[in-house]
């Protein structure tokens, strides 16, 4: 999965957001080591403070932890990146909601547009 | 984290015209910030100033302690936005010119990111399109070791795959006792990159904050902002 950022949102909140995707969704297992700080600014073109001040928050929220010379690493509990992601999907579900009862589509619409597309 | 870049109450006046205005800024190391501001608002002479090819009315600047000068100049790599190259020596003169000049200067990452960008080094600057051209001066600036990298208008004339390459070059080059300051009207391409902006209006300082911080306040990326600020 690449990194997608929107534009009109401050970027730190968005890579700590998107890392905890990645540990939910498997690609970094737990307690599988993460790619440095610049690694992680190169791939997705961003400040590599803003990289750093995300991976500390991740650390205070216990998603990861590092080790002193050695790098970061995904947790071995991974329940509170998997909690945050669930949020992350949630609103994301929310929102596509909103915008089709705002085309006026109803619940049996809405799903049935899902049902079809979703092949 | 040090000051590395200090400027004063600089007021520099052209016959009738005054380009900068009381200006105001500190910039700290390990910091990547965007110098952004309409045509003639006086971001590049601010550059020319803290190079010393300028001399302010008023005010003071010092980076890294020193006046602009001799000392100065070896801890800042600059790149000014018109070819500074002499267009009859071959690209590997250049760089020989350039290692010889400055001691920070790093032949083997110049000759890496040359070849990764194919560009021949025995081919004489002259034969060069102006996008190659320009790749060149920024190949130069970014492979010294320096404390601070002044880089007006880097990236406005080469296409956006090269535009990318150089914005990862930027952010592997990244050094907590470093900072770069680059002036540029593509605020979108680069503004997920910078720490900082600072946005000149008419010589001077209207706004220097973090580009989250913008973000969070007006709800909207940097280049939208400075949309709205700078309308005609």
């Amino acid at each position: 999965m690449s990194w997608k950022l929107d534009k009109n949102r401050p970027v730190c909140p968005q890579i700590t957001e998107q890392i905890c995707v990645k540990i939910a969704s498997g690609e970094y297992g737990a307690g599988e080591k993460l790619p440095s700080v610049r690694e992680v600014a190169v791939a997705a073109g961003v400040n590599p403070n803003t990289v750093q001040k995300s991976f500390e928050q991740l650390e205070q929220s216990g998603v990861i932890y590092s080790v002193r010379g050695s790098g970061n690493f995904v947790s071995d509990d991974i329940t509170i990146a998997k909690q945050s992601a669930n949020e992350i999907i949630t609103n994301k579900t929310a929102n596509y909601i909103e915008e089709m009862r705002n085309l006026g589509l109803d619940k049996e619409q809405i799903l049935k547009y899902v049902e079809e597309l979703i092949k | 984290m040090s000051v590395l870049l200090r400027c004063e109450g600089i007021t520099k006046r052209y016959t009738n015209v005054v380009a900068l205005d009381n200006l105001d800024l500190t910039v700290e190391s390990g910091k990547i910030i965007g110098l952004l501001g309409p045509n003639g608002s006086g971001k590049t002479t601010l550059i020319k100033l803290i190079n010393g090819l300028l001399q302010a009315n008023s005010g003071s600047i010092t980076v890294c302690g020193n006046k602009p000068g001799v000392e100065s100049k070896k801890v800042v790599s600059y790149l000014p936005d018109n070819n500074f190259l002499n267009s009859w020596m071959t690209v590997e003169q250049i760089v020989n010119m350039f290692a010889d000049f400055y001691e920070d200067f790093r032949k083997d990452l110049a000759y890496e990111m040359l070849s990764r960008l194919a560009i021949e080094p025995t081919c004489k600057l002259k034969t060069l399109s102006k996008g190659n051209k320009e790749k060149v001066s920024l190949i130069l600036v970014m492979s010294r070791n320096a404390r601070l990298y002044v880089l007006d208008e880097p990236i406005a004339g080469v296409d956006p795959a090269t535009r990318d390459y150089i914005i990862s070059t930027i952010i592997n080059n990244y050094n907590p006792e470093a900072s770069v300051i680059i002036s540029t009207h593509l605020i979108s391409d680069i503004e997920e990159v910078l720490d900082e902006v600072i946005f000149i209006k008419q010589g001077r300082l209207v706004l220097q904050k973090s580009v989250d911080e913008i973000r969070e306040e007006n709800g909207k990326s940097v280049d939208a902002l400075f949309r709205e600020v700078f309308k005609w």
